[in-house]
């Protein structure tokens, strides 16, 4: 997933638990109802599971760009400097 | 979210706060009730009234137990818990209460109901003040609910009396 994606994962997530909550609530409410409300909840939850949190590509339409290897080589990395080791040694 | 694991978890999470919101909601709700019960109690008979080794008076009764407290059921109601007490007034403790029979009614469709039936525990007071005692019974119920808060009330049945002498 990238960046927009996760944003729009999240932002579904939360969106579709609210609406299912009160979509739940009134109509267990209407009923009469216990089973009902905890029944339309659950499914709520499972449909917003499999919307929201398998890696679907429409989470992916901004994908990153990641350097070609190509591009890389011609910048080497900054050396680190291994050369001077001291002895850290305490008198 | 970061990952699978990540976005599940966080699901998981809002999903059960948002669930213990709407058990909140729910229980709030029973509050717009307004419930409507009767109920009449008749004694058909003192089956016998002694007085203890001991020395404390006892009585077995048989009553005729009739009531309507449809209008208690909501639909986060679980069960209802009732229970008839004989109340009165003794030197020695202002308020005495002495429970004679309970019942737990599952569902709205039982709560119509009416019962012949002698005491279902023993009526025994705390010295010899019954004879030609005055008393009420009293109707208690318990709204027991699906989640949220209980209800309780009583509905208060006045005008019953013990007979003078034992028999």
């Amino acid at each position: 997933m990238d960046w927009q994606g996760q944003k729009l994962a999240e932002q579904i997530m939360q969106v579709l638990l609210l609406v299912f909550a009160v979509v739940s609530l009134v109509a267990g409410y209407v009923l009469g109802s216990f089973q009902t409300m905890m029944l339309v909840y659950a499914g709520g939850v499972t449909l917003t599971t499999l919307i929201t949190v398998p890696n679907w590509p429409f989470f992916n339409r901004h994908p990153l760009k990641w350097l070609d290897p190509g591009e890389a080589e011609k910048y080497p990395k900054p050396q680190v400097a291994v050369s001077s080791k001291k002895k850290g040694t305490k008198k | 979210m970061h990952s699978f694991g990540y976005r599940l978890n966080g699901l998981l999470t809002f999903s059960l706060t948002i669930l213990a919101m709407m058990c909140a909601i729910a229980s709030l709700s029973d509050n717009l009730n307004t419930p409507s019960p009767s109920a009449e109690i008749q004694i058909m008979n003192i089956n016998w009234f002694q007085k203890q080794p001991q020395g404390n008076d006892e009585v077995s009764l048989t009553m005729n137990i009739s009531a309507d407290l449809q209008s208690l059921f909501t639909w986060n109601t679980k069960q209802l818990f009732i229970f008839v007490s004989a109340e009165y007034e003794t030197p020695k403790n202002s308020l005495n209460q002495v429970s004679l029979w309970d019942a737990i009614i599952p569902a709205k469709e039982h709560a119509k109901f009416w019962i012949h039936t002698s005491n279902k525990y023993r009526f025994v007071d705390q010295g010899n003040n019954l004879r030609g005692k005055e008393f009420n019974l009293t109707l208690h119920w318990h709204v027991m609910p699906k989640t949220g808060k209980m209800f309780a009330d009583k509905i208060v049945l006045t005008g019953y009396s013990f007979p003078e002498e034992y028999r």
